[in-house]
This record gives C-alpha cells, sequence and structure tokens, in this order.
C-alpha cells in the first residue's frame, strides 16, 4: 500500500552544536560536532528555499546556541527571504543589544528563551555557567523593549519541578506571552542524566494541578503549553505528530533527520543536504520512509483504537529502553516493553539523594 | 470579549497564502492554523481600528446574512484565537 506523504510545516535547523552552557538534559547527541563541521552560510540559505517550495512555513533556528553562530543575523534574513516565519531558540548567551536590534532588523518574528532556573544559584548550577542568569535577564528585558514576541521555554525536572509557580510567575514579569513548560525527555544527555533528573510522581501530579490552575487564571494574558513527562503516562505521545508526517530536522553538519535523535537507531540510513535535495530527502529518503506512516506498526498497535492518534510512539525511546526501535513505545501500556520501563521508574525514584550530573561538554 | 473589543494580530502574527498547499495560514509562535473561506475574511477586516460589532455587520453585509447568525460566531472565532494567543485585542 502506498502512503500519502503530505509536504512538511516545520524544520528546525540545529545550525551548530557550540553552546557556552553544559545543560545536563541537553537533547543534542553525545557526540557533538565540532565547528569545522558546521554548514556555510550559503549552503544553510539555499537549504531554507529549499525548504519553503518543499512546504515548510515555521523554522526554527536551534542549536547549540544558535548565537555562537557569526552569521546569525545573516540566516535570519536568509530565511525571512525564503519567506518563512522564522523563531530563534536561545538560551540568550552571545545575544546583546546590538545583535538583537540586528535581528529585529532582519525580520526575526520570534523568540523562544531557554530558562534554566529561577533563581541565579539554581540557572548558573544547571546551565553549568556562572553569570549566565543575570546575562539572560538583561537580554530578556532588551527582548521585551524591541517587542520580540517572546516564548519561555523552561525544562523542567526533579530540581526545579517544584519551582514551577515561580517559574511561571517568571513568565509573566519577563512579559512572555507564552510559556512552554517541558518536563524533560530522554534523550541525548538527558538519557545520562535520567536518574538525577527524574521527577517524583508526587511532584507530577503537583506540576499538573499548577498547570491547569494557571492555565485557567492567566487565559487571554499567558498561554501555557505543557508537555508532560512521559514515563508517568499511560500511553505514548505521537512523536514528531508522526514520522515524517510534519516535521524535520538538520543538524550543524546537513544531515536530515525525522526527528532529534534519530541518530541513535543504529540501522538507519540519513542523507545529507550536500548530496541529495531537501525534496528527495523528505519523499524519498530511507530513513524517513522506515517509521512513516501505519503500515510498518506490530499487531498490537494495528489492532488499537489509539493507531492513528499516537502512531505506536516514539522509535528513539523504544530504541533506548527496549532496544528495538521498531516496538512499541514502552511508555504504552498495554505493550510488552512498559515493564521494562516501570522497572527502571522504580529503580530511579527511590527515596534516596539524586546522583550527580554529567554536565554536557 | 464584547462586540466593542477591538480585536488585532499582535507582531509575530501573520496570515499569508500557502503557495505550496493553495490555502490561507496564519502564522503564529509554535502555531500553524489553515484558515477556512470565514477565517480569511474575518482576519482580513482586524485592521486595530474595527471593533467585534463593526466587523460583525460589515459581514452580515456582503455575506447577506442576518446579523444574529454572523455575530456569534465571530466571537466565538476570535475569542478562540485570543485564548492561543493568536489575536490581541484592546478596549475602545
Ligand atoms: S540545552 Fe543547554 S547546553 Fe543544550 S543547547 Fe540548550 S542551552 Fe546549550
Ligand atoms: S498499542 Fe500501539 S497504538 Fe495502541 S496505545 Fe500502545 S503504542 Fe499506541
Amino acid at each position: 500500500m502506498l502512503v500519502r506523504v503530505d509536504p512538511p510545516m516545520a524544520m528546525l535547523a540545529e545550525l551548530t552544536h557550540r553552546c557556552p552552557l553544559a545543560c545536563p538534559y541537553c537533547s543534542n547527541p553525545t557526540e557533538l560536532l565540532a565547528k569545522e563541521a558546521e554548514l556555510s552560510t550559503e549552503t544553510w540559505a539555499d537549504v531554507f528555499q529549499q525548504a519553503a517550495k518543499l512546504g515548510v512555513l515555521q523554522l526554527h533556528l536551534s542549536g547549540g546556541e544558535p548565537a555562537s553562530r557569526r552569521d546569525l543575523v545573516e540566516l535570519v534574513i536568509a530565511a525571512r527571504e525564503a519567506g518563512l516565519y522564522t523563531n530563534l531558540i536561545t538560551s540568550g548567551i552571545g545575544l546583546n543589544e546590538r545583535r538583537l536590534h540586528d535581528l529585529d532588523d532582519a525580520g526575526l518574528d520570534h523568540v523562544q528563551l531557554s530558562l534554566q532556573g529561577v533563581t541565579a544559584e539554581m540557572a548558573d548550577r544547571i546551565g553549568g555557567y556562572n553569570g549566565g542568569f543575570d546575562r539572560k535577564m538583561h537580554v530578556a528585558e532588551i527582548i521585551s523593549d524591541i517587542g520580540f514576541p517572546l516564548t519561555l521555554n523552561a525544562v523542567m525536572h526533579r530540581e526545579n519541578l517544584d519551582d514551577l509557580p515561580a517559574t511561571i510567575d517568571m513568565a509573566r514579569r519577563l512579559g512572555a506571552r507564552r510559556i512552554e513548560v517541558a518536563c524533560v525527555q530522554f534523550q541525548g544527555w538527558a538519557l545520562i542524566n535520567r536518574a538525577a533528573l527524574q521527577p517524583s510522581r508526587a511532584q507530577v501530579d503537583a506540576a499538573k494541578e499548577t498547570v491547569a490552575r494557571a492555565i485557567e487564571t492567566l487565559k487571554g494574558h499567558l498561554v501555557i503549553d505543557f508537555v508532560p513527562p512521559d514515563y508517568y503516562s499511560d500511553f505514548p505521545k505521537a512523536c514528531m505528530n508522526g514520522w515524517g508526517s510534519t516535521g524535520l530536522n538538520v543538524t550543524p553538519n546537513g544531515t536530515v533527520l525525522p526527528c532529534h535523535a534519530a541518530e541513535t537507531i543504529p540501522h538507519l540510513q540519513f542523507d545529507t543536504v550536500t548530496e541529495r535535495t531537501l525534496e528527495e530527502i523528505w519523499y524519498e529518503g530511507d530513513a524517513f520512509n522506515a517509521y512513516r506512516g501505519t503500515d510498518w506498526l506490530p499487531e498490537l498497535c494495528q489492532s488499537c483504537d489509539r493507531r492513528d492518534i499516537d502512531f505506536g510512539g516514539c522509535r528513539c525511546q523504544a530504541m533506548a529502553v527496549l532496544g528495538d526501535a521498531g516496538a512499541p513505545d514502552p511508555v504504552c501500556r498495554k505493550s510488552g516493553g512498559r515493564a521494562a520501563l516501570d522497572a527502571l521508574l522504580k529503580e530511579e525514584t527511590k527515596e534516596v539523594a539524586a546522583p550527580d550530573f554529567v554536565f554536557r561538554r | 470579549m464584547t462586540q466593542d473589543d477591538v480585536p488585532y494580530l499582535p507582531r509575530g502574527v501573520r496570515t499569508r497564502f500557502d503557495t505550496v498547499r493553495k490555502v490561507d495560514v496564519l502564522l503564529g509562535p509554535e502555531r500553524v492554523l489553515v484558515l477556512d473561506q470565514v477565517g480569511t475574511a474575518v482576519l482580513g477586516r482586524l485592521d486595530g481600528k474595527a471593533n467585534l460589532a463593526q466587523i460583525s455587520t460589515d459581514l452580515a453585509e456582503v455575506y447577506d446574512a442576518p446579523l444574529e447568525v454572523i455575530a456569534p460566531d465571530v466571537i466565538a472565532f476570535v475569542e478562540d484565537l485570543r485564548d492561543r494567543g493568536m489575536v490581541h485585542a484592546r478596549p475602545r
């Protein structure tokens, strides 16, 4: 049977893996690419043009820290010339007043600022960078003066989940229109630090209540998007809205991925923008077709009424927990893999001090 | 929201014609909404001056439909977008 393939809506461009911070939950791979491997300004500009022609509407400039690219402003100009809605995902470090004004002139549509903690002590510890918090607050002020629409992105985990009310307050104070309360997803560096980051059931329940209340009281003032912690759910999320259905990622060296962690699946072959066009990669690339649609799903999912809702969940999670990227996501309570996940959860949330972080370097 | 509110698209939210899918879309932070004819007609009238009452009256005239039918639909549509952060409003 032929799967109907729609054009992609969104592209995440990981401009660089370089970053002044060292968050222990960073979703970058544990093997970071060096500066020398990064695509040139011209190649990125060409990729943006190709993406727009392919149907991409929104571009997320990410990293690492995208501000570590000296050509960031040129890249934004190129993205806007291609007609893309352009969002900058940044820690704020590496931005200053002049650069932010240049980004404004370049037509940047939106800024998403990551938050490592609501106090300097916590934020600088998690980010592994002294003085980072103060600089971020300064950058947030300039962002607000310029009038960029701002989303605050707060990755929540065992150490900071209790600060959730203060985190939402901070979004209000900084004039953000939107906050993403994203409970840490276990990929990349976060997987290494899973035991230290895994929240407790009680923390998660409290957080859900806080979010539900805040959504009501702040309606019309602050949009709150909540990404619940996977391991405490009964059914998986539809990762990327379905593999190869809506979005694609381009890594610093031009490798095109169906999701940012796809390289953890060893048997997949990935194409790069230096060898094939984005269109060929999207429609014909092996990695995109490997788990596209629902035909490949195991029998358990084929006969399940959630088949077209979650598409069997996250491939990378099945790989990480079960060593089998083709299995149903182990978050699924119906699946045999859930026992393995529950065992991990039990082990990691014992009433003992969390192990130390391994900071990304 | 009330009929007196003046809705507008804030910075960072815009409509455009998607040349690949051949539809009008509304783009905002992390959001893409495909617009139908009515959506396009309403959003095309958010000029930062007209209040909801004026927008509805105008639409009722252009589409030759009763105002009692149009007005609640318009307010519901705009309010939903306001809750998603895609529309802002100021009192007139
Ligand atoms: S998660 Fe932290 S370390 Fe990773 S790119 Fe973002 S700011 Fe840098
Ligand atoms: S059985 Fe498959 S489709 Fe059904 S909920 Fe579990 S993972 Fe999703």
